[in-house]
């Protein structure tokens, strides 16, 4: 990793102790971040054979954050994505079949075929999109926050966008109101390092994003990302504030992608290196909590292949579902441009 | 029917939606404890408090995006533009996500919310304050573009606006919110996509709409005192387009001009007289002619802003020469 000379908050990637915790809720943590990865490393596959067109951006290395997010979220609660998103609509409980189905452009998708992977919507589910345009979508997490409020209701809006959509003038305008107005939100700021090509130290004049919510005097952490139970708790003190207090939240969550920005980009070349990948790589949020559960004697070996055998098999399904399901009608193509 | 200014008639029609549905609500700067920049939320803060007259700060990306992310937790959000200029810094949010929410998610998503404010050219604004923005709007799908030039009309189609389930980009006109009309006193709406003949006529057509109606009227005036009698035909919504009305008064005086206050390439006039043609071709005995403003930046001096601008007598001259009177 880069070095350089701005302060840094200190993210403490100590783990948290398990004592305490239950079992089958910290397997599960570790299924649906299993199930994230091999989607993905599924998904790519696809891309690779042609069977998933267009941009496809994804989630490897960084599932802890998706995953321990929506640990701590209620079902009711609001969540916007942007285009890096299979996974939070994954962790949301999106089905892997409509997911894939969607990457693959088919009338069984979650958006019908007309969104792809960058618009993966299940309203159902509160999970109200990907979204396209860098930092586009941020002021939307506040205009969904301002309607809990408007309402009354204890729900939260919760928001997921990189580390390079802060240096845009949307980010700034919907946290300013947010906290001007004090609306029930969460952003929750992926910093995975690199905005495609582009380091943070080289589009940021401040290296620490959680220290921007100052402007705002808004409550900030900066939070271990490769870590899902310290997203998990950050994410719950958050909700808190926001159920109880109507107030907003910006978390910095510091993780990492194993995966070039999109499928057609490398993994590293002229903008990171292959050390600083794998030296990243000895933190896999999925490999270290499997260790820590195995350590901790709430994980045997029969468990983790029978886990293995099922997210497999649920992924295997996907694929073929996604592949075996018809395109949408031509008729399609003018339906839902508006209420008829 | 009651005497209303234009001002008034939207600020009856914003009155009555947020009374009947409690989902309604106002944003934008100014719009509050100020009563609004053109007075147009008079008395809305004072009636529905500071949930449902929300005063913004000046960040139009940014209280667009609010709005669209409040329709898509269910509000009606009216999201008010100072002008349509200060817009061009919310078409992300107009454009990429209000207008393609429901499409993306393959209907999962409505999106009622109303984009509104003052459009066009006032008086010695200059270039950055005096735009008319019509054809960028109307050629996205997913918005409908709506222009009244009277108050009774001001007032129908935002209520009309409102309820429409879908985002509607609503252009006043600064020049307008003085002007006064006859409004009906009880309850009443104007569907979108509905022309209106606003003076009918025998010789030519003259297609105008927003502020260009008046000045379509008065052109149509002066022709009178020639005995040539223009029809005038407003469309009142760009999109959709009511392009029966408008052909079927082609059909019967056979001549038609076009008269918009925006730039001449690619204007919505130009689509408007792609539309007729299609549908009157055989009843034109002349080639359609299209007033706009010049092709210029908006001058600010007040002699070269007059050139810019379609007026009147630019509009007769055109008449004159869709009848071959030179």
């Amino acid at each position: 990793m880069k070095k350089d000379a701005k302060p840094r908050a200190s993210v403490s990637t100590k783990s948290k102790p398990l004592a305490g915790e239950d079992p089958a809720a910290m397997r599960r943590l570790l299924r649906d971040m299993l199930l994230i990865r091999r989607f993905e490393e599924r998904a790519g596959e696809q891309y690779a054979l042609g069977k998933i067109g267009g941009f496809c951006h994804l989630y490897i290395g960084q599932e802890a954050v998706g995953v321990g997010t929506m640990a701590a979220l209620r079902h009711d609660d609001i969540i916007m994505g942007s285009y890096r998103e299979h996974g939070q609509a994954l962790a949301r409980g999106m089905t892997a079949r409509a997911a894939m189905a969607e990457l693959f452009g088919k009338a069984t998708g979650c958006s019908g075929g007309k969104g792809g992977s960058m618009h993966l919507f299940d309203a159902e589910r509160g999970f109200l999109g990907g979204h396209g345009i860098v930092g586009g979508h941020i002021p939307l997490i506040t205009g969904a926050a301002f309607a809990i409020k408007y309402r009354q209701e204890d729900r939260v809006a919760v928001g997921f966008f990189g580390e390079a959509a802060v240096n845009n003038g949307a980010f700034h305008e919907a946290l300013n109101m947010a906290a001007l107005w004090k609306l029930p939100a969460i952003y929750i700021c992926e910093n995975n390092r690199y905005g495609m090509g582009t380091a943070l130290e080289r589009a940021a004049a401040i290296y620490d994003i959680s220290a921007r919510a100052c402007s705002y005097d808004m409550p900030a952490e900066t939070v271990d990302g490769m870590e899902v139970l310290a997203v998990r708790d950050a994410v719950g003190r958050a909700a808190s504030r926001a159920r109880e207090r109507h107030l907003p939240t910006l978390l910095e969550i510091r993780t990492y992608r194993f995966m070039g920005h999109s499928m057609s980009d490398p993994i590293h070349g002229h903008y990171r290196t292959k050390e600083e990948v794998e030296q990243m790589k000895l933190r896999d949020p999925i490999v270290t909590f499997h260790a820590r559960l195995v350590t901790a004697g709430m994980l045997d070996d029969e468990q983790w292949q029978a886990m293995e055998a099922d997210v497999s098999a649920e992924v295997e399904d996907s694929v073929r579902f996604a592949d075996e399901s018809p395109d949408p009608e031509p008729d399609e193509l003018f339906k839902h441009i508006m209420a008829d | 029917m009651a005497t209303l200014t234009y001002r008034d008639a939207l600020n009856q029609a914003l009155r009555e939606e947020m009374r009947r549905d409690a989902r309604v609500f106002l944003m934008g700067e100014e719009v509050g404890v100020y009563q609004g920049a053109y007075k147009v939320s008079r008395g809305l803060l004072e009636e529905f408090g500071p949930l449902r007259v929300v005063d913004t700060p000046i960040t139009e990306l940014g209280f667009a995006g609010v709005g669209v992310g409040a329709c898509m937790a269910g509000l009606v959000p009216i999201i008010e533009f100072m002008t349509w200029n200060f817009a061009l810094l919310a078409l992300d949010q107009i454009i990429n996500s209000a207008a393609k929410m429901r499409y993306m998610s393959n209907g999962q998503l409505a999106m009622p919310i109303v984009f509104r404010g003052p459009g066009g050219a006032a008086l010695q604004l200059g270039a950055q304050h005096s735009q008319s923005f019509e054809s960028f709007l109307a050629n996205v799908p997913g918005l409908k573009v709506v222009m009244p030039a009277t108050p009774a009309d001001a007032k129908g189609l935002l209520k009309s606006a409102i309820r429409d389930g879908n985002p509607v980009v609503f252009i006043e006109g600064e020049m307008l919110y003085n002007t006064k009309g006859e409004v009906p006193e009880a309850e009443y709406t104007i569907p979108l996509g509905v022309a209106e003949v606003k003076r009918e006529g025998k010789d030519l057509t003259i297609v105008a709409h927003s502020k260009m109606v008046g000045v379509a009227l008065r052109a149509a005036d002066d022709l009178a005192k020639d005995g040539i009698m223009a029809e005038v035909v407003d469309p009142r919504t760009v999109r959709p387009l009511d392009v029966a009305t408008i052909a079927a008064s082609v059909k019967k005086t056979n001549r038609c001009v076009i008269v918009e206050e925006g730039h001449p390439f690619a204007g919505v006039g130009a689509q408007f007289a792609y539309d007729i043609q299609r549908e009157a071709f055989d009843y034109l005995d002349a080639p359609i002619i299209r007033v706009t403003a010049a092709d210029v930046p908006m001058p600010y001096n007040k002699s070269l802003e007059k050139l810019a601008k379609p007026d009147a007598a630019k509009v007769v001259q055109a008449c004159r020469q869709v009848l071959y009177l030179g």
